[in-house]
């Protein structure tokens, strides 16, 4: 066995060898604490599991791809409910008035474009001024926000179009539309990341900086093309989720940058950049859902499941530095 | 004589550019509102920023040591919380050193695991601000919590109270804020942090303890929390359980509009003073020009990014960045 296997094979698989152990620990657990009668580990509750985890791991893939690129997006949340607003809102405009059902294709490409664009910005600002992408888009993240509430002020904005909400409740061979969208997206930047010059790229950029400018790469517009793919996918998680409630409140996709954040890093994504999987993303992504999900089951308040989910995150950060940890001691001397 | 080259221009501009922008800020405010520079109105903002401005202080200290502070947001719902609650239990005198007690626990639990244990920063404060509400919310139920008898009690002398006409939560913004100024600028400890945050190992092989400054960096931090704490609830009396939501963010704007390095080795306690003020005078100014109460927001977000840029565009002597 090479030197250092044993720890990359226990950092890859320790993700799901934990959603193992709460998959285990809440059924037996449920059957002692639980209110309901229902079994947690149906079908059916695995399904709706995957179902709302949609929103937060959709925005949580193009996170793995940015975190990996070396930078941060703490604006997601902020374009994530002006996504919605813009989905919401231009189904109402006069001008698609006479599009009839036609009206939320364009709604769709309406939002999904001003997602893209309001990521793309922060790419062009991160790369032109080099201001350091935390700064950019915690500065972004109020700005954004800001535009939201100036809208329409502390109001929801709401829009039900049935044609549409029939759709987000479909379900296509036992999957709800939210979970294919998640599964598709999840492929999809799985393919970018290791199949496609820019994935590769993108890692090089992440892991040494310098070395990659060096190689020839053109750091610049990797980064951008990043962050307008976060902006998409915030835009298009919008998209999924508001098509099924129809009703958005200028709050909205508040702490959606700190769960994403959560959910990458659990899945092993390094916050300095050059490691980390969209397999192991999905893994986080599950395994918060299913933290949330089963702390309710056995009858434990939200006030529990940020406690246990703040101390899991800074637990596995030990871990993974006790992991790593020989590694670097030789390199730092 | 020195000559001013255009060098030399850019260079006062980038140090001083914060103090600029503000002075041309206050002008062009002052010349739009008559208001905006009368008395009232400037302890007003004052006032208001107080909170925000006590915890920035203790961020400048963990900012400049190289770290961040996700947690003082969470962390001063906690201290607030629980200051009310132990006053109708314990009473005043004895709640506000316990509350100030348990939130250097909890400063003392990240400053650990940052300091000692070599943990990523903002994953652990943004761990902090995770369990530290889920604490909050547990220790209060979900309820939010009031003082019972509002009247009587001189608790809210620091939130409501003045000395010398002077509100009392200026007062210990003031205060603090020329303390905290001293211990960074004139003392040994101060130096250290800044060699800590300019260069770690560099420091550690000149026999600084990186672990125990660091340690102490979030310490102070936690302190100014529970400062910040105790004004908000003596100033409200009564609380939610996320009064204190979302203000990581804009503590961490304001001690980045005043010019600190998220890298570490840089930064003022006057500066972080300065960019405070920045984002009070700008909410009350555009208020007081009839412009929507969340523009502030948007111009906030220009002034952080063009702030910043100007410094980095300063030191590398051109303004856009060379990467390809």
């Amino acid at each position: 066995m090479q030197p250092g296997a044993l720890s990359k094979a226990l950092k890859s698989g320790a993700i799901w060898g934990f959603i193992v152990l709460e998959l285990i620990f809440f059924s037996v657990a449920g059957e002692f604490l639980s209110l309901s009668d229902k079994a947690f580990m149906n079908w059916e509750n695995m399904l709706l599991l995957l179902k709302q985890s949609a929103p937060i791991g959709i925005i949580a893939m193009g996170m793995t791809m940015v975190m990996v690129n070396g930078n941060i997006d703490l604006s997601v949340g902020a374009t994530f409910a002006i996504a919605a607003i813009v989905l919401l809102d231009s189904m109402t405009w006069p001008i698609f008035a006479g599009l009839g059902d036609w009206v939320i294709p364009v709604a769709w490409l309406l939002a999904l474009l001003v997602g893209t664009a309001l990521g793309a910005l922060n790419g062009l600002i991160v790369w032109k001024t080099g201001v350091d992408a935390f700064i950019v888009t915690l500065g972004s993240m109020l700005g954004y926000r800001g535009v939201v509430f100036m809208f329409n002020g502390e109001n929801p904005t709401s829009h039900l179009n049935w044609t549409l909400v029939d759709f987000a409740e479909a379900e296509f061979l036992g999957l709800a539309t939210a979970s294919w969208f998640l599964l598709a997206v999840t492929l999809v930047i799985w393919f970018l990341t290791k199949h496609t010059v820019h994935g590769r790229n993108a890692y090089a950029i992440g892991d040494n900086r310098d070395a990659a400018v060096n190689a020839g790469i053109r750091v610049g517009p990797h980064m951008m093309i990043n962050f307008a793919i976060i902006g998409f996918l915030a835009a298009l998680s919008a998209v999924v989720f508001y098509s099924e409630s129809g009703s958005v409140n200028p709050n909205d996709g508040q702490l959606y940058e700190l769960w994403v954040i959560t959910a990458v890093v659990l899945g092993g994504t390094k916050i300095t950049g050059g490691a980390g999987s969209v397999i192991g993303t999905f893994g986080g992504v599950i395994a918060i859902q299913l933290l949330r999900k089963g702390l309710g089951h056995i009858g434990a308040d939200t006030s529990t499941v940020n406690l246990v989910i703040g101390c899991i995150l800074i637990a596995v950060l030990f871990l993974d530095r006790q992991l790593n940890v020989k590694g670097k001691e030789e390199l730092k001397v | 004589m020195a000559t001013l080259t255009k060098q030399k221009i850019g260079g006062i501009l980038a140090r001083q550019g914060i103090l600029i922008a503000f002075a041309i800020f206050m002008i062009a405010f002052t010349l739009a509102s008559a208001k905006f520079l009368s008395v009232d109105n400037v302890f007003s903002v004052v006032r208001s920023s107080a909170i925000l401005g006590v915890m920035a202080l203790g961020v400048t200290f963990v900012v400049i040591s190289g770290n961040l502070d996700l947690s003082v947001g969470s962390m001063m719902s906690f201290s607030t919380i629980v200051v009310l609650d132990l006053h109708d239990k314990i009473g005043p005198a004895l709640a506000i050193p316990a509350m100030f007690a348990m939130t250097l626990c909890l400063g003392a639990i990240i400053g650990f695991l940052v300091g000692y244990l070599r943990l990523n920063s903002l994953i652990v404060t943004l761990g902090m601000l995770s369990a530290i509400h889920g604490l909050t919310l547990t220790y209060s139920g979900g309820q939010n919590m009031d003082i019972a008898d509002k009247e009587g009690t001189w608790f809210s002398v620091f939130g409501q109270g003045s000395a010398l006409g002077i509100p009392v939560p200026i007062l210990i913004f003031v205060g603090l804020a020329a303390f905290l100024g001293v211990v960074l600028a004139r003392t040994p400890f101060g130096r250290k942090v800044y060699a800590v945050g300019g260069n770690g190992t560099a420091a550690t092989f000149s026999g600084i303890r990186r672990a125990r400054i660091v340690f102490q960096c979030y310490l102070i931090s936690s302190a100014c929390v529970a400062t910040a704490g105790l004004i908000q609830a003596s100033r409200s009396l009564g609380s939610q359980n996320t009064v204190g939501q979302g203000l990581e963010l804009e503590v961490l704007a304001a001690v980045i509009l005043g010019g600190a390095s998220l890298l570490g080795g840089s930064g003022t306690i006057f500066k972080t003073v300065i960019g405070v003020l920045i984002l009070g005078f700008i909410q009350n100014g555009l208020l007081l020009l009839g412009l929507q109460f969340y523009v502030q927001f948007v111009v906030t977000w220009v002034i952080i990014i063009l702030a910043v840029w100007l410094d980095i565009a300063a030191k590398r002597g051109k303004l856009l960045s060379p990467i390809a």
